[in-house]
């Protein structure tokens, strides 16, 4: 599965840590929230980035004491009609002011893209090669936006009060 | 009238580019129907029996004669010369081929016009009351607000991917005319004691399998925070509706299942934490949008011309319809007409192109532009000088749209059934069909006075069979088409559920049924002229059930 980040096609610098397997130090390492729950206070103060892997059925809020020691989240999108992970993204972003990167996994399709930039991820684990190669142009498909959101944007209407009377161009 | 602006614009060809990349996968085969389907659903294009259906929006019902000139041209260059109008002021052309769809949408957008989030789990297009903004109980006129949620949800991108549906109603007047109760969500405005407008919210009502009326959760909502609350509702759906049975996943069972306070407490909490935010309404926002509603430039005049009186003498069919179409209106000497697109025999809700092209044409000289659509499936010219109305009438007489049977047993709300709908288990528009020939006497209507029939084809309810004083509903039976009855539903502002009177009939007593059910009611209803949906209430189902069993 290809994945994007900066609009690139990129490699993953992590490293996917079974639940039983070892964490090497030094090394950019990716753990489930069950094993990173257990041991939480020992993982953040290994050498190395850490990043979790969320699941989208558990609250978001349980993770919040220790966003400051994280790297990336990764949640999650089990069914592209799944959309719980864009609450919890917007929630990681804008309640709790999360910093790091955000990497959409699962099925992951060109159609979300915009959903999901605007929701706060940066990284996206994109099932199709296809969709991954036109992230871009995908991406760029909207110029006006309706609301505020993780990503910032000026939603229209502030933009209207804004440049009162202007055309967008 | 909402008037797009250049952003409105923008934002809409984008979506149709979108949408004609997409069309172009699939017929490449580059996109499984599979993998298209959420794609199309979330422009409003279903695949039925026989075709593509495309359904459009038709937010809080507001039309231009523009926009229904450009539904009348998409009627007969992609349909079949007709369109369907639906009980959430949609519009539904049946027959259209995938390959024209992204043109139709293009002509369509040109009208400020889309099918978008009229499918899929995200929220569906925002209804109002049909008379907004002319009624004379209403305390402002509520489109305002459902623009500004309407543009809020649109293409929202925390909200596109829900458990289900979402559907908002918005009111503000004391009599409810857009069923509420029966929404997702509702928003009604009304004053506190302080004399401040402000929002009830109700959430958690539905019909479909597992009806429910809508709670309220919050008694008063300031209007600068009516965005960050609905999104505070919305986020707390998202995360804890359900998923796993799509039966359960409407946010009325986590309503229902977590109870109106511990929701309420959710939605709070989350709403404390985001109403201070981006998404706090300023004066000057509202105003902006408030500014791109066009009002019709009224004339000074009195209520009741002499001439009117005069034509009511002169002419009983138009006393008639005076008396069953003609509403009053906010405005001194302006009043509501309704057409009912009920004729007997014909299609609820269905509408030609030649119908619309003519009403336009009567709506440019009588009502300043303007057409309404209601949830009931019919539509209204909203500002006519009441002057105009023996002209108006003799015009809409000659094309049929000056039937008086609007509140009557033959104006029936029916969804389109088997005959279309892929999911239906038994057919609503032939039922309806031939209520409306039993009753085909206007007398016996008039006689019968207000009283509501719904139909559903199937427990999705489309028909609103359970709020309906008469409700039929089709069900299955060993592969044939029974149809269950309900009765002493309502969908207004003492909304109620209705209650099933026995045992399933078959599709050929249906109509026998509901001719009983009217006969037991003039035998029983208490002079002078107790409505059918009191005499329920005062007596129960009880002898209407025994009336219609006892020869079965
Ligand atoms: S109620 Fe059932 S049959 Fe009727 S339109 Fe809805 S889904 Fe189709």
């Amino acid at each position: 599965m290809p994945l994007v980040e900066n609009g690139q096609i990129v490699q993953d610098r992590y490293l996917h840590v079974e639940d039983d397997g070892p964490i090497p130090d030094r090394v950019p390492a990716i753990v489930s929230a069950q094993r990173f729950l257990a041991n939480a206070d020992a993982l953040v103060r290994r050498d190395g980035s850490l990043a979790v892997w969320w699941p989208n059925d558990r609250r978001i809020a349980e993770l919040a004491p220790w966003l400051g020691h994280l790297a990336l989240v990764a949640l999650q999108f089990p069914k592209f009609r799944d959309g719980r992970a864009y609450s919890q993204a917007r929630l990681l972003r804008e309640t709790y002011g999360f910093g790091g990167t955000l990497r959409a996994t699962g099925d992951v399709l060109r159609d979300q893209f915009h959903f999901l930039i605007r929701a706060g991820f940066d990284s996206f684990e994109v099932k199709k090669p296809a969709d991954a190669r036109v992230f871009a142009e995908a991406a760029a498909r909207y110029s006006v936006v309706y609301q505020p959101s993780a990503d910032g944007r000026v939603p229209a209407l502030r933009r209207r009060v804004q440049r009162a009377g202007t055309d967008p161009g | 009238m909402y008037v797009y602006d250049a952003f409105d614009r923008r934002l809409l060809a984008e979506r149709v580019a979108e949408f004609r990349d997409q069309v172009a996968r699939r017929l490449s085969g580059e996109l499984t129907e599979e993998e298209f389907k959420p794609l199309r659903l979330m422009n409003g294009v279903y695949l039925q029996l026989h075709a593509y259906m495309l359904r459009i929006a038709i937010p809080y019902g507001t039309l231009s004669t523009l926009q229904l000139r450009k539904l009348a041209e998409i009627a007969r260059k992609y349909d079949r010369g007709y369109g369907h109008f639906t009980t959430r002021q949609n519009i539904q052309f049946h027959w259209i081929k995938l390959a024209e769809l992204p043109d139709a949408m293009a002509e369509l957008a040109s009208v400020g016009m889309h099918g978008m989030q009229t499918s899929g789990n995200n929220v569906r297009n925002i209804t109002t009351d049909q008379w907004a903004g002319v009624a004379p109980d209403e305390i402002e006129d509520p489109r305002i607000w459902a623009e500004l949620i309407r543009q809020h949800v649109t293409l929202h991108p925390e909200f596109s991917f829900m458990p289900r549906k979402f559907k908002i109603a918005l009111g503000a007047s004391s009599r409810d005319r857009a069923a509420l109760r029966i929404h997702d969500m509702a928003l009604r405005l009304h004053r506190n004691a302080a004399g401040e407008t402000g929002f009830e919210v109700m959430v958690g009502g539905g019909l479909g399998r597992t009806p429910y009326l809508a709670q309220t959760i919050k008694p008063f909502l300031p209007k600068r925070d009516v965005l960050s609350y609905v999104e505070a509702v919305l986020r707390t759906y998202n995360q804890f509706g359900r998923r796993d049975n799509i039966w359960k996943a409407r946010i009325k069972i986590l309503v229902h299942d977590l109870g109106a306070e511990a929701f309420a407490k959710e939605v709070e909490a989350e709403w404390q934490g985001i109403k201070d935010g981006a998404l706090a309404l300023d004066p000057a926002m509202v105003a902006e949008i408030a500014s791109r509603f066009r009002y019709p430039d009224y004339e000074k005049l009195d209520d009741s011309p002499p001439q009117l009186a005069k034509a009511r003498r002169d002419d009983r069919g138009f006393d008639t319809w005076m008396a069953n179409c003609v509403a009053n209106h906010k405005v001194p000497g302006y009043a509501v007409v309704t057409l009912s697109l009920k004729p007997q025999g014909g299609t609820p809700g269905d509408c030609t192109a030649v119908q619309m092209d003519k009403l336009a044409d009567f709506a440019d000289r009588y009502s300043f532009g303007e057409i309404r659509v209601g949830h009931e499936q019919n539509l209204a010219l909203p500002h006519v000088a009441q002057r105009d109305l023996p002209a108006l009438w003799r015009e809409l007489d000659a094309i049929g749209l000056a039937q008086t049977n609007v509140n009557l047993i033959t104006d029936i709300i029916s969804c389109p059934g088997l005959d279309y709908c892929s999911l239906a288990n038994a057919r609503s528009i032939p039922i309806a069909q031939e209520i409306t020939q039993r009753f085909r006497d206007l007398d016996i209507q008039r006689d019968l006075g207000r009283l509501h029939i719904n139909i559903s084809g199937c427990i999705n309810a489309c028909g609103h069979h359970h709020v309906g004083h008469i409700g039929i509903l089709g069900v299955e039976k060993n592969g044939e088409e029974f149809y269950q009855i309900t009765l002493g539903g309502k969908a207004d502002e003492n909304a109620t559920l209705g209650t099933l009177i026995g045992p399933a009939v078959p599709y050929a007593q249906v109509a026998d049924v509901v001719e009983d059910i009217a006969a037991a009611y003039l035998e029983l209803r208490q002079p002078p002229q107790e409505l059918f949906i009191d005499t329920v209430k005062r007596l129960g189902v009880e002898p209407f059930r025994e009336r219609v069993y006892a020869a079965r």
